[in-house]
Formats: structure tokens, sequence, C-alpha cells
């Protein structure tokens, strides 16, 4: 029996030889290169956003979506071509410039409604050769983004699938499913305000966020080819200090004033201090 | 030191050919004359074959089945005449513009180049033909001796030094192109051929038919030589097509200006040229609907006559594909408002730019299929929506035009050194365009309540007001006070938000300019 196994294995292998080198050895997938965020936290955490691939990231409004894409845009603009198909025209190239975005090296594509913005994110996906292509569907209405059919994501998929570029959408609900390579979820936690106690007095004219001083966030890691979770079963009772971090916070400072000479009066209700002792011991 | 020279035998049939490729093979008559008198002016051996001859009339040749019956047109002769010398250009930059059918060439030096004239020939023959145009060539180092059997016979002739008066013994008078008189002087005398014509004593003919006999004479026996009259090169590229029915739709539009561009760029790729911008000018079918209208107002209007458009590219392009691409997508966004008679296109030329990539260096967008993504996404979106943004010299919070965007080449330096602000990490503001009407409730000074979209929202904190004015010399000028407002959205997570809403103390309302997420 043994000597009938191997001998139709010697077989096959010989059949196969100039197709396929070892058809009888499991081939590990090598993680797709990622490129990082341009926040260090939430580099830490989901290790940056995979090439070749569809990153979700999503939330409720003012959750660090529009934060995100511009640190990410900054990171990328640097060294590549970028793209941004925004479906409710809400991008802010003055904030972007602050985030250190290099304006001359994005493309922006100025959409009214769904439909123009995946044409055109299909459109710019196709012609290749950009870094990172962003499609901006957080203001759209949740009903709508709803009912764009799961093929288009996986259209969406298969045109950034072995390429080297990031296609990243934002959203305020997951759409993708399994289409995405990584999924985050955002969260806004607390606003720092300073305009009270402010010792310096500003020397620049107004301009947004001049009387905020900074805002943080919560990111959690819904689905991530780059990570997996060790499976648990369910009379196991959950691992203290398990291995995987799946959720992790940050802060994002506005930009107009040096926080070194600022006093804060932080507007913490008790519920976010709870939260915060809860973060420090996740048990 | 030798001359080529190179003839379009039936010209006007070529040209009209080259126009229409589909009708080389075919049957083919120009007519010309007055109207509506038209008279056959050119038949090719197709339609001469079924008994159609010069001097019939328009309607006696289409009785002939299957003729194709085409005007005769000066725009398509002196559009295949300019492709003729473009050929010639692309052999050898000193060439004389003999006649509109023919050119001759300066070949001295040229066979280091092209290593025998032989390779010379069949060089010229092949680029004109890349041209549309089928042509005779005939090499020899007598510049007349060239052009008298570039028009005997197809070629590609060569004739060895010292051998051009064997080549043109028994070659007709008529080729050297003699005066009607002297031609007729010619044959009352019995002199038919070329070698009939040198055995003249010369100073006996120059008695009976003057100098112009000499020069013949000199041709004839192969010793008339004489130096070019150089051409300059010229740097028009235009081609012409007009209809005899009108087009009205963009598909068999697109099929006529595929057939232009086609030519341009056959023609500027010979001069190892590239397209760096097209202007289309399409003359428009008059309407008459107007001149019958009885209303007075409506018979005032004038309305178009020709269409414009322009397309001019970030950097040169050789494709004609890529081009007609662009092109239809411009008149898909703007399409003339008539039907089409005419159509003139003029391409500038520009020298083509080669692009290298590195190793090490990221992956850009192919220029030319940039151009096609940015073309097609003008479409969609308008293009005033796409581009790269540019922040103006300007105090106003949302300041900024719309450029074209463009890839810098990869040879300079690409990887930028990120500044020490940016690598912080910054709250970013999100606009709301255009901004939303809101309603605000004040206490104290300070506001409590907003309500915009048909919802009412608490204010739990709020930073202004920061008053900001600016272009008050111009006609648009604004001035706003501006306040962050961080807002109770009660039910839903996260429980709060923060917006910016300013009042427009000159419409004296509120608006919502966007949030900072």
């Amino acid at each position: 029996m043994r000597s009938s196994t191997a001998s139709l294995r010697l077989h096959i292998e010989s059949t196969l030889a100039g197709r396929i080198p070892s058809p009888f050895r499991l081939r590990e997938a090598a993680p797709p290169p990622v490129v990082p965020t341009g926040i260090a936290a939430l580099d830490e955490l989901v290790g940056g956003l995979p090439r070749g691939g569809l990153t979700e990231i999503y939330g409720p409004p003012c959750a660090g979506k529009t934060s995100i894409l511009h640190s990410a845009l900054a990171s990328r603009t640097r060294s590549e071509v970028c793209a941004l198909i925004d479906a409710q025209d809400a991008f802010d190239p003055h904030s972007s410039e602050a985030s250190g975005v290099y304006l001359p090296r994005l493309l922006w594509a100025r959409c009214h409604g769904l439909e123009q913005a995946f044409r055109c994110v299909d459109l710019v996906l196709h012609g290749g050769g950009f870094g990172l292509v962003a499609l901006d569907i957080a203001d759209a209405p949740v009903r709508l983004v709803r009912q764009v059919p799961l093929n288009v994501w996986f259209r969406l998929r298969r045109a950034v699938e072995d390429t080297p570029t990031v296609l990243l959408v934002l959203s305020q609900e997951p759409n993708a499913k399994t289409c995405a390579s990584l999924v985050l979820r955002l969260g806004r936690e607390a606003a720092q305000w300073s305009v009270r106690t402010r010792k310096t007095e500003p020397t620049t004219f107004h301009t947004p966020a001049c009387l905020l001083d900074g805002s943080a966030y919560s990111a959690e890691i819904v689905r991530s080819v780059l990570r997996y979770k060790k499976p648990r079963f369910i009379d196991q009772p959950a691992l203290v200090g398990n291995s995987f971090e799946a959720t992790v916070r940050f802060q994002m400072n506005a930009d107009r004033y040096d926080l070194k000479e600022t006093t804060y009066t932080t507007f913490l209700p008790q519920q976010e201090e709870q939260q915060e002792e809860r973060m420090q011991d996740p048990a | 030191m030798a001359f080529g020279a190179i003839f379009v035998p039936d010209f006007s049939l070529q040209a009209a050919g080259r126009s229409e490729p589909e009708i080389r093979n075919r049957p083919l008559v120009l007519v010309d004359g007055p109207s509506p008198m038209f008279r056959v002016m050119a038949v090719n051996h197709l339609a001469s074959r079924i008994g159609v001859t010069p001097g019939l009339t328009k309607a006696a040749a289409a009785e002939f089945q299957g003729v194709e019956i085409r005007p005769l047109r000066k725009e398509l002769e002196e559009a295949a005449h300019a492709a003729l010398l473009d050929a010639a250009w692309s052999v050898s930059p000193r060439v004389e513009d003999t006649a509109i059918d023919t050119v001759l060439i300066d070949l001295a030096g040229l066979t280091t180049l092209f290593r025998s004239y032989e390779n010379i020939a069949q060089q010229i023959k092949f680029r004109c033909s890349a041209l549309g145009l089928d042509v005779h060539v005939a090499i020899s180092t007598n510049v007349e001796t060239a052009r008298v059997l570039a028009r005997a016979f197809p070629g590609p002739t060569i004739v060895p030094d010292g051998q051009e008066t064997a080549s043109l013994k028994a070659l007709p008078v008529a080729l050297l192109s003699p005066a009607v008189e002297l031609a007729e002087v010619f044959r009352q005398w019995g002199v038919t051929t070329c070698g009939s014509l040198a055995a003249l004593p010369v100073l006996s003919l120059s008695e009976c038919v003057g100098q112009e006999g000499v020069r013949l004479h000199g041709i004839a026996s192969g010793k008339g030589n004489r130096s070019l009259s150089i051409a300059e090169p010229a740097h028009l590229f235009e081609e012409t097509l007009e209809l005899d029915d009108a087009v009205e739709e963009l598909e068999p539009l697109s099929f006529l200006l595929g057939r232009l561009l086609d030519q341009l760029c056959a023609r500027l790729s010979s001069r190892a040229l590239a397209v760096r911008a097209i202007q289309l000018q399409l003359d428009l079918e008059p309407r008459f609907e107007n001149a019958f209208d009885s209303r007075e107002f409506l018979r005032k209007i004038k309305l178009p006559e020709t269409f414009h458009c322009s397309l001019v590219l970030p950097r040169p392009v050789e494709d004609a594909k890529l081009l007609l691409k662009l092109l239809r997508l411009r008149l898909e966004a703007n399409p003339p408002k008539a039907p089409i008679q005419k159509l003139r296109m003029r391409a500038e030329p520009d020298r083509p730019t080669a692009l290298q990539g590195g190793l090490f260096l990221p992956a850009i967008p192919d220029p030319d299929k940039l151009e096609l993504t940015l073309a097609r996404i003008a479409a969609v979106v308008g293009e005033s929506n796409v581009g790269s943004p540019e922040l103006q010299d300007s105090h106003h919070p949302d300041a900024f035009r719309m450029q074209k965007f463009s890839v810098p080449s990869p040879a300079s330096s690409f990887n930028l050194s990120v500044p020490e602000e940016a690598a912080d990490s910054k709250i970013s503001f999100r606009s709301v365009r255009p901004p939303l009407p809101a309603n605000v409730t004040f206490q104290g000074g300070r506001p409590i309540r907003i309500s915009f979209q048909g919802k009412r929202w608490n204010v739990l904190q709020a930073s202004g007001p920061w008053r900001a004015s600016g272009q008050w010399w111009e006609e648009h000028n604004w001035q706003e006070d501006a306040w962050d407002l961080e807002l109770d959205l009660a039910g839903r997570t996260p429980a709060r938000a923060v917006y910016c809403i300013v009042f427009d103390s000159l419409q004296k309302k509120w608006f919502v300019r966007g949030s900072y997420d």
C-alpha cells in the first residue's frame, strides 16, 4: 500500500515537474507589503496599510477617519503619487497641507454622489501607478452605501490585487465584508480645549482648529489578513493579556499652537475616565 | 554626388485615395468644373478598364456600375503634397519642392547612413507608402535625369554614373514636359524619343527653337545638371476632410477623426516629431430653419458656422489611438450643435520626450495612460472637478483652486524629506460644501443649541467667536465669525462631535462649515 502511494506520488510529481515544483508542499502565502499610516500607535497595532489590498476604515462622524486619511496621504505623497476620490467633496486642502500632504502629488476627484465615485475609483485603479487610492464615502448616506452590491467591492479588490497600490475606503459602516484585507473601526474619545486658560496669545489669524487643541480616538481591528487571532473554544475563558491586542488609542493635535506652552482644560466626562481605567486593565 | 527624385503618379487620385483608403481599390473618378456641368478630370486604372474616360460628364460617368465619383479637392492635394515633402525630409534635409507631384532630394553623404542607393530608394518608397502615397523613385548623379526617370518608371531606378544618356535614350520626349509649341515642332521633325533629340546638333537646335530647345537637349542627353533650390522644412501639419453628406453622430465622426489623426501622426513620426496640441475646426452645416421662421427675433439669432475644439497635452504624444480617445471624450462633453460638413485638424509639433524609469524609484502612472484616465474622470465629474488642489494666497479658510494634475518626471528628486511639523499626527478638518444653513440659539453670549439638516443638538462646549474678513476691496468680499462647537449627539456613538460653524455677517446667516474628524 505504502509503496503504491509512494509510486503514485512520484508519478504525479514527475508529471507536474515542469509546471509545479513541489505539488504536495503547502505553500504559505507571503504577507503583503505594507505602508505606514503615519500614526505610530496605529502602525504598531495594525502593521500598516497592505499594498494590493482593500483597507476599510469606518466609524461615525468625527471619529478620526479624515485624520488617518490625511496622515496616510502625507506619508505616501512624499514618495509616491496618490489619488483621492471624494464622493461628497469633503476634502479640505488647507487642513491636509497642514498635516503634511504634498498636494501636487495628489489627484483629487470631486464627485457628487456614489455612482460617480465608484466609476472614478475604477478608472484610477485601472489606470495604475498610484501608491495610494482613497475612496471617501464617509459622508454619503448610509442607506445608499448599503445598497452598493457586493460584486462592486469584489471588482475593486480584483482591480487592486497584485498591484503596489493601497486602496483605502472611508465609510460610516463596514461594507466591503470579506473583500477587505484590513478593517478598522474608529471611535472618538475626548476633545481638548484650551481657549480659557491659554497662556500665550495666538499670533496667527483664525483658521479652523485654532480653538481646538486636539482629540483622542480609539481604533479597533475588525479584520486583518496581516494578523490572526488565536482560536479560542467557547467553553474556554478569555485569556488575560491576549497576545492579539485589537484596540489602540491615539491622539491627534491641532496644528496651530505649541502644545508645550499651553495649559489644557480638558473636558473629560466621568464615563471617559472610567473607560481610561478599562484600557489600563483589560480584564 | 547623387540626387533622388520622387514622383507621385496620378497625384489627384492618390490624394483622394489617401483621405479615403477604402476607395483605392475601386473604380475611382474625379470630377471638376463649373456646376452643374461637372466633367471627369481623372480616372484610375480600374475605372478606365470599365470604359470611363476623362472628359465625360458626371452623369455619364455615374452610368458605369460601381464607379466612385469624388470632386477634385485642392485641400486634399495640398495635404498629400505636404505628406510627400515630409517623407522627403525624413530622408534628407536638402529637398527641392519641384512640383506638386514631384520632389528632388540631395543624397550626398547618405550612403554612410543607408549603406547603398538601393536601400535609400527602398526607404523612400516605404516611408511614402506609410503616408499613403505610392511613388516612383529614381536616383542619378544628374538631377534632371533622376526627375525624368522617376516620371517614366515605377522604380526604384538607379542609374550608374555615366549611363545617364543611355538610360534616357528610349524615353519619349513628352516626359521632358516641353511647351505645346515646342512639342508640335518636335512632332513635325519626327523627334519622338530623348535619344533622337539628343542626336540633334545643339547649334542648329538653338537657331530653330531657341534656348528652351537647348535646355531640353541637355536634359535628353543626360547633361543638363543644375543645383537644387532647397525648401525650408515646414512646421505646419494640417489635414482636411470635406464630406459630401454631413455627419451628425459622434460614432461616424470619430471614425473620420481617427483617419485624420492617423495621417497627422504618420507625418509627424516621419519627421521624428510628436503632437503637443491638436486644433480641430468643424465646419457646420448651415441651418435654414431660422431663415424661414416667421418670428423676427429667431431669424436674427446668428447660428454658429464653425465649431472649435482644442486639445493641449502635458507632454508630446505619438499614439493616434490615444489622441482619438482624448478627442472623443472632449467632444462627448461638448458636442457640436449641428451636423458637420468639413473637418480641419491642425497638429502642433514638438520633440517627443523619452521617459526612463528607475529600478529603485516608485512606480508612477504612465503619462499617456494618466492623460486618458484624467480625461475619463473629467467626463464623469466635470473638468473643473479633477486635478490637484493649489492653495491660494488668501485668508479665506476655503481658498484654493484646482490645477491640472501632472506627474513629476522620475528623474527629478521624487523622495521628499518629511518636514518636522508634518511628522506629528494632526487633527483634520472635513468640509461641508456648500456650507449647510443652521439655526443657532444663544444664551449669555454663547451658543447653547444648534439645528441643521432638520435635527437639533445641544452645545457642550463652545469656543469663539473668531472674527475674520477679507477681500473688502472686491465685490465678493467676506466677513464672518467662526465658532468651534462640541455637540452632544445624544443616541449616537460617539456621543460627541466637534463642528465649525460661521456667522456670515453680510448675509446675516449661520452656516456649518465642517467638522473636525
